[in-house]
């Protein structure tokens, strides 16, 4: 039972970055139906940006990790716009595919160009303690938990909040959700789709850079090619949730977490990632839309 | 002329003052066998192209002949060695270090002359730490840059990639550090200048059950590396035979973070100690996650963990942790000494055991070819089979019939943030 319990805890820490993750692969399909297969190399940015700032902002303490954590999410939704209006932008009008292999090449240039030397070179780096750490053991049913652990729960709950403030409750929210339902009808009503599209572009990659950080901190250590594999199963959990909805993104990050961990410790690693894609497929025969989502009637 | 290839009638047509005969043209034959003087023009014509285009070829490939060995055999001035190591990726420190104990080998055979009266060019590629890229880059040393031995790789996995190229052109392989006991079994050509993983296994065994005294022990291995999954498996079997029990066997993939999963399960199972045959990478994270979730037990390993990045990456979790590999800088034999003087001398830094194995295989490698006279592939491979008793910096290394060197091993453990020598274990 405790190693039961223990096993949840490790697998709600994991699935919560995926959660941060999936997050941003579903706002932009919601808006802009298609896959940003770049979003995994965003996540590796975070974490890089991550551990290139603590050599300038003081960490070791909670206010500092903190202080380093928004920065790196500030710099990262820099670099998503940046990247829909360079590489997705010239490309809106084109076939859905094109915008397609587009992202998956800005995913490609993005990992090796991360692993040139003159950049961060394709060694791991080891990430440093931004957070003072502690670790709790023998609570209750013999389960060990520790502060990095806290805080990927912490902060991604405040994260979720705030993504929900800002969806219900804002005008850039209100105008996201139209533009979701219909392009054309959001923009006769004066809403301005590319502001709207760059916005939803930097929300979902600060929150891809909050994982990459959180992820570092509990796995401390980094390189270019990091974003892979996250990055896909973060993708999975979006289309296990039901692509374009956002609660649905969360519970399947938390599911593939649990999944994922229960694979690894009461069967075989080996089958981690095989049950993760198995998932996948699954999901896409049976229940398309995924869990949460609805089922589209497509309009002719 | 009957069925002339077309561009015989392009070239009349040319002569006849430039008239485009369409008609002719498209029906060459016909025009050609008309009966006046362009008709005789043509066959001429004809002939002399073809012997232009005779010659043109000649040239051509006489120009080829001639230009082709000039740059596939650059010079025999020197005696070119191939090496390849993973200066970049998940296992760079090994590579690295290794790189420099070679480099810092072949720079003084150098100074002292070299060897039959050539200096040594050594030509180093990089394997980026990944699956595929040692066969390319052993494929390039041995056809463009034409080496007459290679040296490499640290990583069983990836030297058990080269060695069958290596083996199939019959260019000799010194692997410095591969301790997979299936590497020197791909062929005669295939050798090491390290201990084998049988002997690793049989020591780590004896050590956790006399040393540590324990004998409930959980494994974790990583089932992508071929080092691992053979140590494991050299390790398991003298245990049980000790006694000893395997209470879990948990693996992971090379490359992966989140192992919190398969410690927890070993946490169930209540080991005294936590056997890890990984490389540093992943060992760092395992400890660091291993005491998260209050694991206090030793954790040993084999000769993947030394690397000054192991300590750099788990930190505090590595304090009384132990694990088996071929050298300590705090060795005393003059070989040993000498050497950690000329490595901090030129380097700046204290080597480790990648880096005097990087030195040895080059020593042994030279003084094979001295031997052997030449650097023909047959004869070289017979020098370095014959290697007795030779001196080098981690042991006296005499390769035996498997083309492995039978060499004492040492365990370090770690103190304080710093590797320290344990006892040294004869074979």
């Amino acid at each position: 039972m405790s190693e039961f319990l223990q096993q949840l805890i490790n697998g709600l820490s994991l699935g919560a970055i995926y959660a941060l993750i999936a997050l941003g692969y579903t706002m932009v399909y919601g808006i802009l139906r298609f896959i940003n297969f770049a979003h995994g190399e965003v996540f590796m940015l975070g974490a890089f940006s991550g551990y290139y700032l603590s050599s300038v902002i003081p960490h070791g303490t909670l206010i500092g990790g903190l202080l380093i954590l928004a920065s790196s999410m500030a710099i990262c939704s820099v670099i998503g716009m940046t990247i829909e209006r360079l590489a997705y932008r010239p490309l809106r009008q084109r076939p859905r595919l094109t915008v397609l292999i587009t992202a998956i090449g800005v995913s490609l240039f993005l990992q090796f160009t991360g692993q040139h030397e003159r950049v961060f070179g394709a060694a791991p780096k080891t990430f440093p303690q931004l957070v003072p750490v502690r670790t709790w053991d023998n609570l209750p049913g013999n389960v060990t938990i520790n502060s990095n652990q806290l805080m990927v729960f912490g902060v991604t709950i405040v994260l979720l909040v705030i993504l929900q403030l800002i969806i219900r409750r804002t005008r850039i929210g209100t105008a996201m959700r139209a533009v979701s339902f219909n392009h054309q009808a959001a923009s006769l009503m004066g809403i301005n789709i590319n502001v709207v599209i760059s916005f939803t572009f930097g929300l979902g990659s600060a929150l891809a850079a909050a994982g990459g950080i959180l992820y570092a901190l509990n796995y401390t250590s980094i390189d270019p090619l990091m974003g892979l594999l996250p990055g896909l199963k973060a993708f999975v959990a979006a289309v296990l949730g039901g692509i374009g909805n956002i609660p649905g993104a969360a519970l399947g990050g938390l599911i593939i977490g649990i999944v994922e961990t229960m694979t690894a410790g009461y069967l075989s690693s080996a089958y981690r990632d095989a049950i993760a894609f198995s998932i996948l497929i699954l999901i896409l025969l049976f229940r398309p839309s995924g869990l949460l989502g609805k089922v589209e009637v497509e309009k002719v | 002329l009957p069925g002339k290839p077309d561009h015989s009638t392009n070239a009349v047509v040319k002569q006849d003052g430039g008239n485009p005969n369409r008609k002719g043209l498209k029906l060459g034959p016909k025009f050609i066998s008309l009966p006046n003087h362009s008709g005789l023009q043509a066959s001429c014509s004809l002939n002399i192209m073809k012997k232009v285009h005779l010659i043109s070829c000649a040239c051509t490939l006489l120009g080829l002949l001639l230009v082709l060995p000039g740059c596939a055999r650059p010079n025999d001035d020197v005696i070119r060695v191939g090496e390849y190591a993973s200066l970049t990726g998940r296992e760079a420190t090994f590579g690295q270090m290794s790189h420099l104990g070679t480099r810092l080998a072949i720079d003084e055979i150098n100074a002292a002359g070299g060897v039959l009266d050539k200096p040594i060019q050594l030509i180093t590629e990089d394997t980026q730490s990944k699956a595929g890229e040692s066969a390319t880059v052993v494929r390039r040393l041995i056809s463009r840059n034409r080496v007459v031995a290679v040296l490499g790789e640290v990583a069983s996995s990836r030297s058990m990639e080269a060695a069958p190229i290596c083996q199939q052109q019959r260019i000799p392989m010194i692997s410095p550090s591969s301790t997979n006991v299936r590497l020197t079994q791909l062929g005669d050509y295939i050798f090491r200048v390290c201990f084998t993983d049988a002997f690793q296994g049989r020591l780590l065994a004896n050590f956790a059950e006399r040393t540590l005294q324990v004998n409930n022990v959980a494994m974790l291995t990583d089932v992508k590396s071929d080092y691992s999954v053979g140590l494991s498996r050299d390790f398991k079997a003298p245990f049980i035979e000790l006694g000893g029990r395997i209470v879990t066997e948990q693996s992971y993939s090379g490359g992966d973070r989140d192992f919190k999963a398969q410690l927890t399960a070993i946490r169930a199972a209540n080991p005294e100690a936590i056997f890890i045959p990984g490389y540093y990478t992943e060992v760092g994270l395992i400890a660091q996650q291993a005491r998260q979730l209050g694991i206090n037990i030793p954790l040993f390993g084999g000769d993947g963990w030394e690397s000054s990045k192991l300590i750099e990456i788990g930190g505090k979790s590595l304090e009384g942790t132990y694990f088996s590999t071929h050298f300590s800088p705090e060795d005393e034999r003059p070989e040993a000494v000498n050497f950690v003087a000329k490595f901090q001398a030129q380097y700046g830094r204290t080597p480790d055991a990648m880096a005097a194995l990087g030195y040895d295989s080059a020593l042994i490698l030279a003084d094979a070819i001295r031997r052997a006279g030449n650097t023909e592939p047959q004869a070289l491979r017979d020098a370095i089979a014959e290697t007795r008793d030779f001196p080098a910096v981690t042991g006296r290394i005499t390769l035996d019939e498997n083309r492995n060197a039978s060499k004492s091993a040492v365990i370090l453990t770690v103190r304080d943030g710093q590797f320290r020598y344990v006892e040294t274990i004869e074979p």
